[in-house]
């Protein structure tokens, strides 16, 4: 395991990122992202089997699928410092001819996205093709998955969390961000989506919860727990609890900073609340 | 001018059975998934021999898009099947972002177009289906005349890497195309050599095309016969070629006329060749439940239809060449 502080300095160098990034076009999505950052930094750095380099087909290695692509900040970040492409190039995100969309795509060739995400809801049945794929590769390694809570009010996830019990998916693990917020307000204002583990029990899942989403061992220790309950007849699921805009005092516990960009005055001050650590882009 | 056999009637939708029967055999890595429609599709001897390799995924087809799109990232070939209405207008955005946007090698298989399908009524005959997938980016599309030439297009997108939307029917029809016809996908088929006038046709109706050029011969006219089975690409230098020997066109297609086979054609014409045009299509209308000879009778999808277009087609040419010749004179 690489040293919890090192990964830490990963996640103050992805919040950075992620801040420098939405700040320079002055749009993008800050607040899921900041959300999800020890999550990802996790997943990348600890728990996932990579190879080196990038195919898209992907054998040999565990898979991630981003579903609520808006996050793409997070995304973007953690695959440029695991060294999917050079960091540099975070500075192109949103701009005219760059790799780095709005959205994940594979139609710009970035290597580490396998597939578009942006469109809300597609990401599970993507995933669970790709989980399907490596049962019949012989392929013993595991896919994961992103969702937003809201983004669960998309009919599609409830078809597929359906097939992938039914089916017995069990190299899946599909990680539920539960912020609790959506652009227009807070979930349970916009549209409660209930209890969501009781729910994906209920589809015959089984269920890990992460009370503490943005605490890095938490997460790495949820990650780990999820993994060992892969392969017997049941697909997992994390329940994430992570606070939208995390590390910026200003953009946390609220859904305005879901896709709006900090001015000059509030980059400063989020800066200055996630100090230099691995060398800005 | 050459005579077509019908060799017996078949449904397309069996073409599509038989082939994937044969790619289950040949090609280790196609994949089929299907929504609920495994006998209207015709794949149980696929499922039968390959257990392993088929995915039932219920009634939820942008789920099953999603998992086809996930499929070729581990190197499969899948072979995604509905209802040409569920396979498409419903699951749009699906297929627009997970599979068209993100290049992933799905044949998206569908039976049941056009208003063959017949006393189900509008609800499940879809009009749109081609224009929806022609409009996006990169799909190939589509839409083989009969059992031997449905049969063959599936065996050919096997091996064609990109994503493609494969249109066939319901009904039983004329099977006439050589069982041993290699597909070339965007490859336009000369049926018959003509002077007169040129028929372009796609799917159900290129039987009734060549059923109209044998009547309009009695006539004293020669109609020349292009099958297009692929609607995109579109083999423009073969309309081309034959609209410059022909100075007129008649499309045919079970199929609204917007967004259909004779919309590409009349583009591609009034850049590159403008020419005088009628469509065989339906004019921007829902179907409704009846036998598919009723429906095409009343919807004007039939070898009559197609004769009087011809004419009336011709009528327009004659008075636009007298009218540019009057121009010059004067």
């Amino acid at each position: 395991m690489a040293k919890l502080e090192e990964l830490q300095d990963i996640v103050i160098q992805t919040r950075r990122d992620i801040l420098r990034m939405v700040h320079n076009v002055n749009s993008g999505h800050p607040g899921g992202s900041l959300g999800c950052t020890e999550f990802l930094v996790a997943l990348y750095n600890e728990v996932m089997e990579l190879k080196d380099g990038f195919d898209m087909d992907g054998k040999g290695e565990d898979l991630f699928f981003l579903s609520n692509g808006h996050i793409s900040p997070v995304f973007y970040s953690v695959l440029a410092r695991k060294g999917y492409f050079p960091v540099e190039e975070l500075g192109t995100f949103r701009l005219i001819d760059s790799r780095l969309q709005g959205h994940p795509t594979t139609h710009e060739g970035l290597p580490g996205v396998r597939v578009a995400s942006g469109s809300l809801g597609q990401g599970m049945s993507v995933a669970i093709g790709a989980a399907l794929a490596k049962k019949l590769n012989g392929d013993q390694h595991l896919v994961f998955s992103l969702h937003g809570d809201g983004e669960l009010q998309e009919g599609q996830n409830w078809e597929a969390i359906m097939y992938a019990a039914g089916k017995k998916v069990d190299n899946l693990i599909a990680t539920v961000d539960r912020n609790g917020q959506q652009i227009d307000g807070p979930t349970n204002e916009v549209l409660p989506l209930g209890d969501l583990k009781q729910k994906f029990e209920a589809f015959g899942w089984d269920v890990v919860e992460v009370a503490k989403g943005n605490d890095l061992e938490a997460v790495i220790a949820g990650l780990n727990e999820a993994k060992s309950r892969t392969g017997k007849g049941k697909p997992v699921c994390i329940m994430l609890d992570t606070v939208m805009g995390h590390g910026v005092d200003f953009m946390m516990y609220t859904h305005a900073w879901h896709g709006k960009a900090p001015n000059d005055e509030q980059l400063e001050t989020a800066l200055s609340q996630n100090p230099v650590t691995l060398g800005d882009y | 001018m050459k005579k077509y056999i019908d060799q017996g009637k078949n449904d397309t939708r069996s073409g599509y059975g038989a082939a994937m029967t044969e790619l289950g055999r040949t090609n280790p890595n196609v994949v089929a998934l299907c929504a609920d429609l495994v006998g209207s599709l015709k794949i149980q001897p696929f499922i039968d021999e390959n257990p392993e390799r088929f995915f039932q995924v219920g009634i939820a087809e942008a789920n099953m898009m999603g998992i086809a799109a996930g499929l070729t990232i581990g190197g499969k070939i899948p072979f995604a099947s509905s209802f040409a209405n569920f396979a498409t207008g419903r699951v749009y955005d699906q297929i627009r972002q997970s599979i068209a946007y993100s290049d992933k090698n799905v044949k998206i298989c569908a039976s049941h177009a056009g208003i063959t399908l017949g006393e189900d009524g509008a609800t499940h005959q879809i009009l749109e289906d081609i224009g929806l997938m022609k409009m996006l980016p990169g799909m190939t599309v589509i839409n083989p005349c009969d059992y031997n030439q449905t049969k063959a297009a599936t065996l050919a997108i096997a091996d064609y890497e990109g994503p493609v939307y494969l249109r066939f029917g319901r009904p039983k029809v004329a099977n006439f195309t050589p069982e041993d016809q290699k597909f070339e996908i965007g490859k336009a088929l000369m049926l018959n050599e003509g002077t007169d006038v040129t028929i372009v046709a796609t799917g159900h109706l290129v039987w009734e095309a060549l059923i109209a050029a044998e009547k309009l011969e009695e006539q004293g006219i020669s109609a020349e016969v292009i099958n297009i089975h692929t609607i995109k690409p579109l083999d423009e230098e073969a309309v081309l070629k034959s609209v410059k020997k022909t100075g007129c066109i008649v499309t045919c297609e079970e199929h609204n006329y917007l967004g259909g086979l004779g919309e590409s054609i009349s583009g591609l014409l009034a850049n590159q060749h403008p020419t005088p045009q009628e469509f065989i299509a339906t004019k921007d209308t829902f179907g409704e439940s009846g036998t598919p000879e009723q429906l095409m009778e009343k919807y004007g999808l039939n070898n009559k239809a197609i004769v009087e277009a011809v004419l009336k087609v011709m009528k327009k040419s004659s008075l636009m060449v007298s009218f540019l010749i009057r121009g010059y004179c004067i």
